[in-house]
């Protein structure tokens, strides 16, 4: 994968808003930004709602995936080009589960709402309607996803990368600052990973920094492209924007997002937790 | 709306609700305030950003239509950083544990 492979600048968006084929998805947590204005003809999925299973904890799976896309109207064929707030987490978490279940063409729009917003791009609240399809997912892609034991395993062995604030990394905030901080889990992060927050590969507009700049700030934080990778961060979501980055723009090989990430890993009984701003010891 | 359970996601709570009940302001840290133009009108849609007393990003959320925005933080130096349609703005901030009032005006670059 590529930059050209995996992401539409806003421009090329905005000149493409009626091309047959694409299909423009807003991903939020909070839908309300979509309800009050998006970009024209887009949909929205529920980052909640839609791609979380009501009862058990983990995503949607399979069948459940191919309801959606199909109630949505997407098809397999279709290209979709995803967006958000909060600087595309959201969106970016999105499309890790349409290339978990085998959706190959599929784009983020570098810089998501924020741009679309510092730009001064037209925003509409006409709801389109797309007619159903039969959208039919593959089987779950696991070389993207790890699992809990695999990330205990993966200590003082893979390259894992904490993506969560430097705060959060330490021990000293539970959950990203625009939150109440009460959690039940315990402060710290996994035993010798490195400290690199999502935020270094974003430019304050939300877009994405340039491969040269991208390598760099991997490679300085001791990111060893020999290994394989996991990626975590409090819920998966901003790990899945750091898994993009490794995976979809810098190409790199075995990369996995942690979705369990601090939630589950931090509520494990018995597992090691390293305190402080240094990765700490295997 | 704002879900009584927000620590389950990661989205900004709905930044024109008050604190709600259940937030300790003995132990919570709240920076708040209002994002206003050179002509003193609030700035709905702004991107404020938290910044750690090194700089780093620590938190961004978008103010509400009454310019209103919060965060949940710790005692310490903390810059807010305000990008909006109207322009840009910062503010360096000394937060106590309670609440910090915060005023965060941008302007055209």
């Amino acid at each position: 994968m590529s930059r050209d492979t995996a992401l539409v600048t806003a421009d090329w968006a905005e000149q493409n808003l009626d091309t047959p084929g694409l299909v423009f998805v807003e991903v939020d947590e909070d839908t309300t930004a979509y309800d009050g204005g998006h970009i024209p003809g887009a949909i929205k999925i529920d980052w909640k709602k839609d791609l979380q299973d009501p009862v058990r904890r983990d995503f949607v799976n399979q069948e459940q995936f191919s309801a959606l896309l199909s109630e949505r109207g997407i098809s397999n064929d279709d290209t979709v080009i995803l967006y958000g707030g909060n600087n595309n987490w959201f969106a970016a978490y999105a499309y890790w589960y349409f290339k978990l279940y085998g959706h190959d063409q599929v784009r983020l729009l570098d810089g998501g709402r924020k741009k679309w917003e510092l730009d001064a791009r037209p925003y509409t609240k006409d709801v389109p309607v797309r007619a159903k399809t039969s959208y039919q997912a593959a089987a779950p892609d696991l070389s993207i996803r790890a699992f809990r034991d695999e990330v205990v395993q993966a200590i003082g062995v893979k390259n894992l990368v904490d993506v969560r604030s430097p705060d959060e990394f330490a021990g000293r905030l539970l959950a990203p600052a625009h939150l109440p901080q009460e959690q039940s889990q315990r402060g710290g992060h996994i035993p010798t990973a490195i400290s690199v927050p999502w935020s270094k590969a974003a430019n304050e507009d939300g877009t994405f920094k340039s491969d040269d700049e991208l390598s760099k700030i991997y490679g300085e934080a001791g990111l060893d492209g020999s290994k394989d990778t996991i990626a975590y961060c409090r819920i998966g979501e901003r790990s899945s924007h750091t898994w993009f980055v490794l995976k979809e723009l810098l190409g790199q090989q075995n990369v996995k997002n942690y979705d369990g990430s601090w939630t589950e890993y931090g509520s494990l009984i018995g597992v090691p937790i390293a305190l402080g701003d240094e990765p700490g010891k295997a | 709306m704002t879900s009584p359970n927000i620590a389950a996601g990661c989205a900004a709570p709905d930044q024109s609700a008050p604190v709600p009940a259940h937030v300790d302001l003995n132990r919570e840290t709240v920076l708040t305030g209002i994002v206003q133009n050179t002509d003193g009108e609030a700035v709905g849609g702004a991107y404020v950003r938290l910044l750690d007393a090194t700089g780093e990003f620590t938190a961004e959320v978008v103010s509400s239509p009454e310019g209103v925005f919060r965060f949940f933080a710790a005692p310490g130096s903390w810059t807010l950083r305000a990008l909006s349609r109207s322009g840009n703005g910062e503010v360096v901030v000394d937060a106590t544990v309670g609440v910090n009032e915060v005023g965060l005006s941008v302007s055209p670059a």
